[in-house]
């Protein structure tokens, strides 16, 4: 059960995420999360897509340094003090977190979190038995 | 009336003289690297040269040339001419591994050296009233040892400061009165700067000249520095190979420095052919060390592009002036005063599992050198988190310091982001303006 990330090196130029997110148009590929994390010479763009295989594909061939991580995806209710308490069973369960970022669904009024730990089995088990649902790509189609 | 010069009889000897005296030292000179030296003879014999064939300096040409090359090759005794229990010092170039040189000294030797330092402080006005500030590194480099050999000769007060610390620079040079600076022209401008911040105007420096080397410089940045620190800005040349600062020095006309002619023989050549060009032709310098013991380098080639010139100059020395230097025949790169091959970047991505992709940009912000090095990422080591990409520049910023000795700033790139040629690639882009 995981979710998959795909990770691309970005560098600081005009114009770089233009490029990235029109190859990734034209090859009919659907964005549903994105973060971005930079420096002052470089960033690093993470997503969550519809398509893993067709995104790599294109945005490999287009020259970009791309690699796919596998990071727990966790859906949480839209109220106040979900993502507080998500990441308390985390930190309970002394889970290290490099990063996460979070995204709406269209269809359910849920939001989702992506998270990226230093053990992904340990924080789908901690975050499952403290009740929360774990979303798998499977998932990430009909969001 | 204040010294002009330190050694009169040979600053301003009539040049036919000096001529004379070049030959009678170049006779002998061969003779003791050839009898010394295996190495040399070696290079002499393949040439088909014997001693007997140098009669004077007109007989120069006929020598073969040395070059780093020979000098990493015969690391470390093979260019020694004289027993190790005769020498009393050893330098060495800055930190860099894969090219070091190492020169060594008799105590005439050291002698010598601090009689030319001793020559170009006396002619920036220094006297034994003098406070002279020594912002030079002490140790290895030859720069910090030379001008204070230089100034115990002359009588200066004598401030071993070495490099670095500027508030500490700064406190005793108004404290103590400094009236002469040696140290790199950008840390003198850094110096300048500082003393600025601090409130400090030109007529409350007690600083009246500087002794600036060890890196080029422009007359533009000279101008900065004289007008910041309110004093006579004065280039200085050498280099570790033969015997550090001092092989040549400006007097106070400013239009190219005198080189001691009496120690070092200079000629400029083609880089290419090795032609030995005619006086006022732009060419690669060489020098000839004349009566150095332990360490004689006969044609060494600097790889620094210069002309010489005799024209008479108003301070009344005769000595030959070769003009600051114009460029490199070379690849290397000068950056905050150490030298950095860029085939030792390249030696460091390779042994570091990188391919040998990169690109060197060198700019002067402030006065300072900045140094980044562009590398291209190891697909396999990418990771999708910060940390991951900057561990991986400190890394690679530690191996190039502990080659280099000096810091640089490392980016990694997108793999095949730096530009491949068609061509040649563009391995350096130096945006200093370092030459007139």
């Amino acid at each position: 059960m995981s979710l998959k990330q795909l990770t691309i090196f970005v560098e600081n130029k005009k114009g770089a995420l233009v490029d990235i997110t029109k190859t990734l148009a034209d090859n009919n590929v659907n964005l549903r999360a994105l973060s971005i994390a930079d420096t002052q010479d470089f960033g690093i763009l993470r997503l969550i897509v519809n398509d893993n295989e067709t995104a790599t594909k294109a945005l490999s061939d287009a020259g970009y340094l791309i690699k796919m991580t596998d990071v727990v995806g966790v859906k949480i209710g839209d109220q106040p003090g979900k993502l507080s308490k998500a990441l308390e069973v985390l930190d309970k369960a002394d889970i290290n977190m490099e990063y996460l970022y979070a995204f709406m669904a269209r269809t359910e009024k849920h939001a989702y979190v992506v998270l990226r730990v230093a053990n992904n089995d340990e924080a789908e088990k901690a975050l499952e038995d403290a009740g929360f649902h774990m979303i798998t790509d499977a998932d990430v189609d009909k969001l | 009336m204040e010294k002009r010069y330190y050694q009169k009889e040979i600053e301003t000897m009539p040049v036919e003289d000096i001529k004379k005296l070049q030959s009678e030292k170049l006779v002998k000179q061969v003779k003791h690297v050839y009898e010394n030296v295996p190495y040399y003879k070696k290079l002499m014999d393949e040439k088909g040269v014997t001693p007997d064939d140098i009669k004077g300096i007109e007989d120069l040409h006929k020598l073969p040339f040395l070059s780093k090359a020979d000098l990493r090759d015969a690391y470390p005794y093979g260019l020694l001419a004289k027993p190790l229990n005769e020498c009393v010092r050893i330098h060495s170039t800055s930190g860099t591994t894969g090219r070091r040189v190492v020169a060594f000294y008799t105590q005439h030797d050291v002698d010598l050296w601090e009689d030319c330092c001793a020559r170009a402080i006396v002619a920036a006005g220094g006297s034994n009233e003098d406070v002279l500030q020594v912002a030079y590194g002490y140790g290895l480099f030859t720069g910090g040892a030379g001008l204070h050999g230089g100034g115990h000769k002359v009588g200066c007060l004598t401030l071993p400061m070495s490099s670095g610390n500027t508030e500490r620079q700064i406190q005793f040079m108004m404290d103590l009165n400094s009236t002469i600076l040696c140290c790199t022209p950008s840390y003198a401008a850094y110096m300048g700067e500082s003393l600025k911040e601090q409130g400090y105007t030109p007529d409350t420096i007690p600083l009246k000249a500087g002794i600036f080397g060890a890196e080029a410089w422009t007359n533009e940045m000279r101008h900065q520095i004289e007008e910041t620190l309110g004093i006579k800005a004065y280039d200085i040349y050498g280099l570790t190979e033969t015997s550090g600062p001092g092989v040549a020095f400006e007097c106070e006309e400013q239009t190219g420095m005198h080189i001691n002619e009496d120690h070092f023989l200079a000629e400029i050549i083609d880089p290419e052919t090795g032609e030995v060009l005619p006086e006022g032709s732009k060419g690669e310098l060489v020098f000839t060390a004349l009566d150095k013991e332990a360490f004689p380098l006969l044609r060494y080639r600097t790889r620094d592009i210069c002309v010489l010139s005799r024209e008479k100059c108003s301070c009344g020395r005769t000595l030959i002036k070769m003009a600051k230097p114009m460029g490199r025949s070379d690849d290397m790169l000068i950056i905050r005063g150490v030298n950095v091959f860029p085939s030792q970047i390249e030696t460091v991505l390779l042994n570091e599992g990188y391919q040998p992709n990169y690109q060197i940009v060198i700019d002067r912000v402030n006065n300072n050198d900045t140094f980044d090095v562009l590398v291209e990422m190891n697909p396999e080591n990418f990771t999708d988190t910060v940390s991951g990409v900057t561990k991986q520049e400190k890394a690679l910023a530690n191996a190039m310091k502990v080659m280099l000795g000096i810091n640089p700033n490392v980016k990694l790139v997108a793999p095949k982001s730096i530009a491949r040629s068609e061509g040649k690639a563009v391995r350096v882009v130096d945006k200093r303006k370092l030459y007139d």
